[in-house]
């Protein structure tokens, strides 16, 4: 069984750290399929948000090594849907003649993505939304002709709480 | 050549740290190289095992000035000064180990290696390595210090965690122009670590359900490891058994936490563990794992491990919880300190006496115990670690090397006391032997320091012979020769068909012109009849001293379980008259 897992990584914003993190999956032969790095609201923390495949045991082994790193303060799997993710992608696809662009404006408003360049044949749209969402945009582009795409991994938080001393507690991004 | 000259600093064993010498005034600034030497003497480590080289000359240059303050005892190689940072602190209960060896063991060492200029890194400079990255997966955690202002806090907390939590080897990569520059040194009373908080108290609600359960199930057992060493648990586990009345198993890294030759010893457990620790494991309803880990070497077959009972496992790393085995009551904490809960909290009647249980374990250790048929003319294995416990009463500290001879120590010596083995268990690193004893052997002056080798692994590392004459050690280094790589020609034999394949070495050097050479004594037997007189002349001349035991070649070790077998398909000796065991397939 080879799930998808979403794991958010607190560390304190040091050199050789991430490396550190990265080594425990490379070290069992685990592929990390995307990888979001950058400060917290506390500069002395950044936080990693990675996505990985693998059984739900074996994760677990690799989330309690990442807690055993003398400089992770904490790691939350944040798979199931109490967490939100977002994924930023950027494409730009051909719209020369005037159906093509016609087909390019409905797909923009459909999906909520926006037009951020764009030339006399071709226009870049930039897109945030989930993992699985992005594959379906990118599908909606396919026929116009995609000449070039680039996806940031996706990151994770926690959906706000109605308890709120739940919600005032977190000093860091969502870290007791 | 290598580029990381590293002294391998330990911690002195004594229970005070030594108080800095204030030879500068506080507020005078010093040189980088000065002032990791004063930390070293703040934390108590006043012996290095060490190599100088081009990049660590500062620090070597800073050690002549404190000659009296710091013994250095200067290896013949590197890979010896961290052994013997191992063997210093595994026999002393303070900070040491090997690298790699230092993590899978939990052995507590600081290493230090220099490394070329700052401005040079990245630049594929002279004896520039990445050492950092090359030690990042076996080291507990390093540092590459960057500028002097951080030397002092890097090094009070590298000692700090090499000791803590799941103790480990801790490396600092010190660069030359950083152990150079200066300024005013001032050593920090307290580490600030706010991701690292090991925990070292059990749950208390944890321990109350598994002292219960160790009170209420019959067939119980305690399999206990290298962490009840390593918190020296040692009475309190003797303590907790004796008032459960219940059965003890330990691990390979475990040998010596409890008596050998108690009655509620079951002896080691593992591949090579006598049939009745190894089938108490098969059968028990409760199994009371402390400071061990379940390695593949002990469970065996995992889909066959321990089927009907409860598990209990108390481990100070929460990562070694649940990993290879599903746990009932997991307690994360430090092996001394739960145990002493435990105690605290057991109930104020008469130790369950477990009478059928009981009955099961004797009948077992009379119909197997553990045995060898002496052959021909040949001087048995088995019989020269006998002659050894005879010799040395038992009371030695022993490091071994790994292979044969390793387990057959442990099958036949019986080690009475914590911190009296030294051995190789998690990487099973051949060389490790020669320069662990050697530094349990300046850590103990006092004390008889014996090796147990075997004819491969004494050649990784021989070259120490030179360093522990230097230094006057008191070592008695014992080679059981079999004239080949024993282990891997036994699993050639049982499972490749007899296929040998290079686990002849073809030549081998004279053993005795060689101790003599390095200016030792050297001794030999080839008979059965001449052991013990050359065990007893060895263990009584002062000094280095090597013997060469000739032993038979063909023997095996047993009991074994094949590699990915389960604990009741042990393996016992066949009869004199029965060929070896089916060879099968390897898992």
């Amino acid at each position: 069984m080879k799930g998808r897992h979403v794991l958010s990584v607190l560390v304190e914003n040091r050199f050789g750290e991430l490396a550190r993190v990265v080594g425990l999956f490379a070290g069992r032969g685990f592929n990390i399929d995307a990888l979001a790095v950058n400060v917290t609201t506390d500069p002395a923390y950044s936080k990693i948000v990675l996505t990985t495949r693998g059984s739900d045991a074996i994760v677990e082994q690799i989330v309690k090594q990442l807690r055993k790193l003398v400089r992770v303060k904490k790691v939350v799997e944040m798979t199931d849907d109490r967490y939100i993710e977002r994924e930023l992608c950027v494409v730009t696809v051909q719209a020369g003649g005037p159906n093509a662009r016609q087909e390019l404006e409905r797909v923009v408003s459909l999906t909520g993505s926006r037009v951020i360049a764009y030339s006399q044949t071709a226009f870049t749209v930039e897109a945030t939304a989930t993992s699985q969402e992005i594959d379906q945009f990118l599908e909606l582009l396919r026929p116009l002709g995609i000449r070039d795409m680039v996806r940031s991994a996706p990151i994770a938080i926690a959906r706000p709480s109605t308890d709120s001393a739940a919600e005032s507690a977190p000093p860091l991004g969502g870290v007791a | 050549m290598s580029s990381a000259r590293a002294p391998v600093l330990v911690e002195q064993p004594k229970s005070e740290p030594v108080p800095a010498p204030a030879p500068v005034a506080p507020a005078e600034p010093m040189r980088g190289a000065r002032i990791l030497l004063e930390c070293l003497l703040k934390e108590g480590a006043d012996t290095i095992f060490g190599y100088p080289g081009g990049a660590i000359l500062h620090v070597y240059d800073e050690l002549a000035k404190m000659k009296g303050q710091i013994r250095h005892v200067l290896v013949r190689h590197e890979q010896g000064a961290v052994h013997a940072a191992e063997g210093f602190a595994r026999s002393t209960g303070k900070v040491g180990v090997a690298i790699a060896n230092a993590y899978m063991d939990s052995t507590p060492i600081v290493v230090i290696s220099g490394q070329v200029a700052t401005n040079l890194i990245g630049n594929d400079a002279f004896q520039e390595a990445d050492v950092v990255g090359i030690t990042r997966p076996c080291t507990k955690y390093n540092y590459l210090v960057r500028d002097v202002n951080e030397l002092a806090t890097i090094v009070k907390e590298a000692f700090y965690l090499a000791r803590s939590g799941r103790p480990g080897p801790v490396l600092i990569d010190l660069p030359k122009d950083v152990s150079a520059h200066t300024c005013v040194f001032s050593y920090p009373s307290r580490v600030d670590l706010p991701s690292y908080k090991p925990s070292t108290r059990g749950h208390p609600m944890q321990v109350r359900r598994a002292v219960e359960l160790m009170s209420k199930t019959e067939k119980a057992v305690l399999y206990v490891g290298g962490g009840v060493v390593a918190s020296n648990g040692n009475d309190e586990l003797l303590a907790l058994a004796e008032r459960l009345n219940m059965p003890v198993t330990p691990t390979l890294m475990g040998l010596g936490c409890f008596p050998s030759g108690h009655k509620l010893c079951l002896g080691m457990l593992g591949m090579h563990g006598t049939y009745t620790a190894n089938m108490s494991m098969a059968k028990a309803d409760l199994i009371v794992s402390i400071g061990a880990r379940f390695d593949d070497r002990v469970t065996g077959k995992l889909d066959s491990f321990a089927k009907q009972a409860m598990i209990v496992h108390v481990d100070v790393d929460p990562a070694s919880v649940n990993k290879n085995v599903k746990v009932d009551v997991p307690i994360v904490g430090d092996a001394k300190t739960v145990l002493r809960q435990m105690i605290d909290v057991l109930p104020n009647e008469p130790a369950p006496a477990r009478d059928g249980w009981w009955k099961t374990l004797h009948d077992w250790q009379e119909h197997y115990p553990l045995s060898y048929r002496q052959k021909a003319q040949a001087i048995m294995p088995q019989a020269l670690m006998q002659a050894l416990t005879k010799v040395t009463k038992g009371e030695a500290v022993c490091a071994t090397d790994v292979g044969q001879h390793q387990m057959w120590a442990a099958q036949y010596y019986p080690v009475k006391h914590g911190r009296s083995w030294l051995t190789s268990g998690g990487l099973g690193t051949m060389g490790y032997g020669l320069p662990a004893a050697m530094g349990a052997a300046v850590a103990n002056p006092d004390r008889t320091v014996m090796l147990i080798t075997g004819d491969g692994s004494f050649q990784m590392t021989l070259q120490e012979l030179a360093t522990c004459v230097a230094e006057n050690l008191n070592l008695k280094v014992v080679i059981m020769n079999n004239g080949c790589l024993g282990m891997v020609r036994q699993w050639q034999e049982l499972f490749y068909s007899r296929r040998y394949s290079e686990v002849g070495m073809r030549y081998f050097p004279d053993f005795v012109k060689l101790a003599e050479a390095y200016g030792a004594k050297g001794l030999r037997a080839t008979k059965p009849e001449e052991l013990l007189s050359v065990l007893e002349e060895g263990f009584a001349t002062p000094g280095v001293v090597v013997m060469d035991v000739i032993v038979s070649e063909e023997e095996n070790v047993y009991p074994m379980i094949p590699a990915g077998a389960a604990h009741y398909e042990i393996v016992m000796e066949p009869e004199a008259d029965k060929e070896p065991p089916e060879p099968r397939d390897l898992a």
